[in-house]
C-alpha cells in the first residue's frame, strides 16, 4: 500500500500499480452488529459494513438514515452501543478522533474544516507543523504540501501559498482531502464531497477520489447525488431508516435500484 | 432539507463563474510574478481590486503630514518634532501590538489602558527611594510580569469559562483602574525624574535618552546588513530548494527601502534639537528597543506554532480544534501576551512622563490602541491583521495627536479627529473588501 506522501520511510512510493483492485483486497475496516441509540431514537441497527483498500465504497442513503452517525461512529465521535469495529481483522475501541487518526482514519467532512485566512501549505499542517529550532519549517512544509499535491493529480491551483479564500470549491475541496490523505492515511472518508461543486469541478473532485484508491487507499464516499456515486463506486452500501438494506459490487446495482433502496428498504430488480 | 443544501450550493458556484480571476486577486502578488514588472503589474490589479493593503494608511499619513505641515507653518515636519511625534507614536504603536495579539483571535481587550497605568506605576514605585529602590530592570520585569498574568486571567475567563471577551476586559477596565488608584495612594503621583538616583534615571532615558549620534549611524549600518543579508539569503536558500522566490528586483526594493527609511529616521534625529549651547541630538533609545519587540513579535506570529495557531483560530475555530489545537491555552497565552505588551507601553509612559499618576486616561489610551491597529488593516474580526501593522496605525494617531496638540486644539476636537479618522480607516477597509471579494468569497 503507498502513501500518496513521497518521502515517508514507512511507504514505498509508487509501488502499487494502478487500478490493481482484486476482489480479494485486504478488508481495512469492518463494522459488525453495530448498534447506536440517541435517547429514544435507535439511528443504527444492527449495522455490518466492510470497507476493503483499494476501493472506493459509496454509503448511499435519504436523510435520517443514519449516514452521519455511521460515519461518526467510524471517526471516534460516537462510540457505538453493541457490536464491534475490526480494523485489519483486529477489534478495535475508537475514542476519539485521534484514535481515529493513529489508525489511518481521516475524515473530510463536508464545512472541509479549512482556515480561509491560511495558505494551502498552511492549511495543510494545521497542527502538525514542521519545526526546526523552536521556527517553523516552512520550505520543507512547502515542498512536501506541493509533493502531495502533485500526486493526487492536484494542478489548477497556482500558487500553493494563496490562502485558501481565493479558491474554488473544487479547489478546497481537493485541499481538504490530500491534507486528509497527507498523513499515511489508509482509510479517508469523504462527507458529501460534491454537494455544492458545479459540473466541472465535481469531475475534478471524483477524478481525485479515483486516484485516492488508485494509491491504494479504502475510500468511503457518502453522497446524495447518486450520479455521481455510480461513477466512482466500486461497492456499494445503502441505509434505510439505521437498517443496512443493501451492500455488494457496484456492478450489482443502477441508479433505479439504489433509489428504491434508499426510499423503500427493498429493491424488485 | 437537502433540497435546500444542493440550491445554495448551486448558486454560490454560479457566482465564483471565474475562479482565476478570483485567485489572481487574492493572492499576494510576490508569490505569483517572476520579475519585478509583473509583481508591480500583479500589485496594481489588487490595489484596482480593492485589495489595497497598506496604501491607504500610506496616503493617510502623507496627506495628514501635509496638512499639518501648511496649517502649523513648518512647525509639524521640524527635526525636534519629528522627534517628538515617534516617540509619542511608538506609545501608541505598542498599545496596538498589545491589542493585534487579541484581534487576530477575534477578541478585543479593553483593559489594556489601565493594565498600562498599573504597569507604569508599579514600576514607578518600585524604584522610590526612600521606598524599595529596587533595581530598574527587576522593576520592569515586575511589572511585566504582573501585565502578562493580568493578561493571563482575563485570557482564562474568555478561553475556559467562554465569557465574552469585550464583557470580561470591560470588567478589567474598572478593576485595573481602581488598582492603578490604590497603589498610587493618597499622593496620586510617582515620579523618577530624579537625575541622581541612578534606577530612576535610566528608566527616564529609556525615552529621553538619545543614541549618540555616531552610534545611531553604526547601529544603523548594523541593522541595515543584517536586514540584507536575512532577507537574501531567504530567497536564495528557496531558489535552491526549488521554491518560488520573491523576484530579485522586489527584494533589493525591499531593502533599499528599508535603508532609506532608517538614513531618513537617523538623520532627523541626528540633527541638534536642542540651543548651540546645549546639544541635544541623536536617536531616542525607545526607537530601537521599540523595534527589538517588535522584531519579537514578528517571529513569535509569523514564524512559530504559536503564531501559526492565533491565526487559525481567528480564521476558523472549529478547524483549529479538530486539528488538535489546543484553542484554550492558545488564546489564554495571547492574552497574557497582550497584557505583558500593554505592560510594555506603560513602561514607555513612565519614561516618556518621567512619571505616572492617578490622571492617565486609560480609558482613552485602549481606544487609541485600538485604532492604531484598525487603522494598521488588522481586522476586528479575527484572523487578518499583521504585527507591523501597529506600526503606520500608531504613526498615523502619533501625527493626529501631535499636530492637534501642537496647533493648539482643544482635547475634545482631538477626540472627535480621532475617531473620525478610525471610522474612516475602518470604511475604507470594509469598502474596499467589499468591491473585491463580492460573492462566495466574501470575507470580513
Amino acid at each position: 500500500m503507498t502513501s500518496p506522501v513521497p518521502g515517508q520511510e514507512s511507504s514505498a512510493p509508487g509501488a502499487a500499480p494502478a487500478a490493481s483492485v482484486s476482489p480479494g483486497a485486504q478488508t481495512l475496516l469492518q463494522l459488525r452488529g453495530v448498534d447506536k441509540h440517541f435517547g429514544a431514537v435507535q439511528a443504527l441497527y444492527h449495522v455490518d459494513l466492510d470497507l476493503p483498500a483499494a476501493q472506493v465504497t459509496a454509503l448511499c442513503g435519504d436523510n435520517g438514515a443514519g449516514k452521519s452517525v455511521l460515519t461518526r461512529c467510524i471517526a471516534g465521535i460516537h462510540q457505538p452501543d453493541r457490536g464491534e469495529i475490526l480494523w485489519k481483522g483486529h477489534p478495535v475501541h475508537i475514542r476519539g478522533p485521534r484514535d481515529a487518526a493513529e489508525l489511518g482514519i481521516e475524515v473530510v467532512y463536508q464545512d472541509l474544516a479549512l482556515a480561509d485566512n491560511l495558505d494551502i501549505v498552511q492549511n495543510m499542517f494545521l497542527g502538525r507543523e514542521r519545526v526546526h529550532r523552536g521556527l517553523l519549517n516552512e520550505d520543507s512544509m512547502e515542498r512536501a504540501a506541493a509533493d502531495t499535491l502533485r500526486n493526487l493529480k492536484v494542478t489548477t491551483v497556482r500558487s500553493i501559498r494563496q490562502p485558501v479564500a481565493s479558491l474554488s470549491g473544487g479547489q478546497r475541496q481537493a485541499v481538504a482531502v490530500a491534507k486528509a490523505v497527507m498523513w499515511n492515511s489508509k482509510l479517508v472518508l469523504l462527507d458529501e464531497p460534491t454537494a455544492a461543486l458545479g459540473v466541472v469541478q465535481t469531475r475534478m473532485v471524483l477524478d481525485l477520489v479515483r486516484t485516492l484508491r488508485d494509491h491504494g487507499l479504502g475510500v468511503m464516499v457518502i453522497s446524495h447525488n447518486l450520479n455521481d456515486v455510480l461513477q466512482v463506486a466500486d461497492r456499494i452500501a445503502v441505509l434505510h431508516l439505521g437498517r443496512k438494506v443493501a451492500e455488494g459490487p457496484a456492478t450489482d446495482f443502477d441508479l433505479q435500484s439504489v433509489v428504491e433502496y434508499m426510499t423503500t428498504g427493498s429493491s424488485h430488480r | 432539507m437537502a433540497q435546500v443544501e444542493d440550491e445554495v450550493g448551486r448558486t454560490a458556484l454560479d457566482e465564483e463563474a471565474e475562479p482565476s480571476a478570483a485567485a489572481e486577486i487574492a493572492a499576494p502578488p510576490e508569490i505569483l510574478a517572476e520579475s519585478l514588472g509583473q509583481y508591480l503589474r500583479a500589485w496594481g490589479r489588487r490595489v484596482a481590486g480593492g485589495e489595497s493593503g497598506a496604501l491607504p494608511v500610506v496616503l493617510a499619513l502623507v496627506i495628514i503630514a501635509v496638512a499639518f505641515e501648511i496649517w502649523t507653518q513648518g512647525l509639524f515636519l521640524s527635526p525636534q518634532n519629528l522627534v517628538n511625534l515617534f516617540i509619542q507614536s511608538m506609545f501608541f504603536m505598542t498599545l496596538g501590538m498589545a491589542e493585534i495579539f487579541v484581534l487576530l483571535l477575534g477578541e478585543i481587550d479593553l483593559s489594556a489602558g489601565y493594565v498600562l497605568a498599573v504597569a507604569a506605576g508599579i514600576a514607578g514605585l518600585l524604584v522610590q527611594k526612600p521606598g524599595p529602590d529596587w533595581p530598574w530592570w527587576l522593576a520592569i520585569i515586575t511589572a511585566l510580569v504582573c501585565s502578562g498574568v493580568t493578561g493571563a486571567i482575563w485570557g482564562l475567563l474568555v478561553s475556559r469559562l467562554h465569557l465574552p471577551s469585550f464583557v470580561v476586559t470591560l470588567a478589567g477596565l474598572l478593576i485595573m483602574w481602581g488598582v492603578m488608584l490604590v497603589i498610587l495612594g493618597n499622593a496620586g503621583v510617582v515620579s523618577i525624574s530624579s537625575r541622581i538616583l541612578v534606577n530612576q534615571h535610566v528608566l527616564y532615558q529609556i525615552v529621553n535618552g538619545n543614541i549618540p549620534p555616531a552610534a545611531g549611524w553604526v547601529v544603523l549600518a548594523v541593522l541595515s546588513l543584517l536586514f540584507a543579508g536575512l532577507t537574501i539569503s531567504r530567497d536564495f536558500g528557496r531558489r535552491r530548494k526549488g521554491l518560488v522566490a520573491p523576484p530579485s528586483g522586489l527584494t533589493v526594493l525591499k531593502i533599499a527601502f528599508f535603508v532609506a527609511a532608517g538614513i531618513a529616521v537617523v538623520a532627523v534625529c541626528n540633527v541638534n534639537r536642542g540651543s548651540s549651547l546645549v546639544v541635544l541630538a541623536g536617536v531616542p533609545w525607545v526607537v530601537p528597543i521599540v523595534l527589538v519587540v517588535l522584531l519579537l513579535w514578528v517571529v513569535l506570529l509569523q514564524r512559530t506554532r504559536f503564531g501559526r495557531y492565533v491565526y487559525a483560530i481567528g480564521g476558523n475555530p472549529d478547524a483549529a480544534r479538530r486539528a488538535g489545537i489546543r484553542l484554550a491555552t492558545v488564546r489564554t497565552w495571547a492574552f497574557a501576551l497582550a497584557g505583558v505588551t500593554a505592560g510594555f507601553s506603560g513602561i514607555l509612559y513612565l519614561s516618556w512622563q518621567g512619571g505616572t499618576s492617578t490622571n492617565v486616561n486609560g480609558g482613552q489610551y485602549v481606544l487609541y490602541g485600538v485604532a492604531a491597529a484598525v487603522i494598521g488593516g488588522t481586522s476586528l474580526f479575527g484572523g487578518r491583521g499583521k504585527i507591523a501593522q501597529a506600526v503606520l496605525g500608531g504613526l498615523v494617531i502619533g501625527a493626529i495627536y501631535n499636530g492637534l496638540y501642537l496647533q493648539g486644539v482643544q482635547v475634545q476636537w482631538q477626540l472627535i479627529a480621532t475617531g473620525l479618522v478610525l471610522v474612516g480607516a475602518v470604511l475604507v477597509d470594509t469598502l474596499s473588501r467589499r468591491g473585491t471579494l463580492s460573492g462566495s468569497a466574501t470575507r470580513i
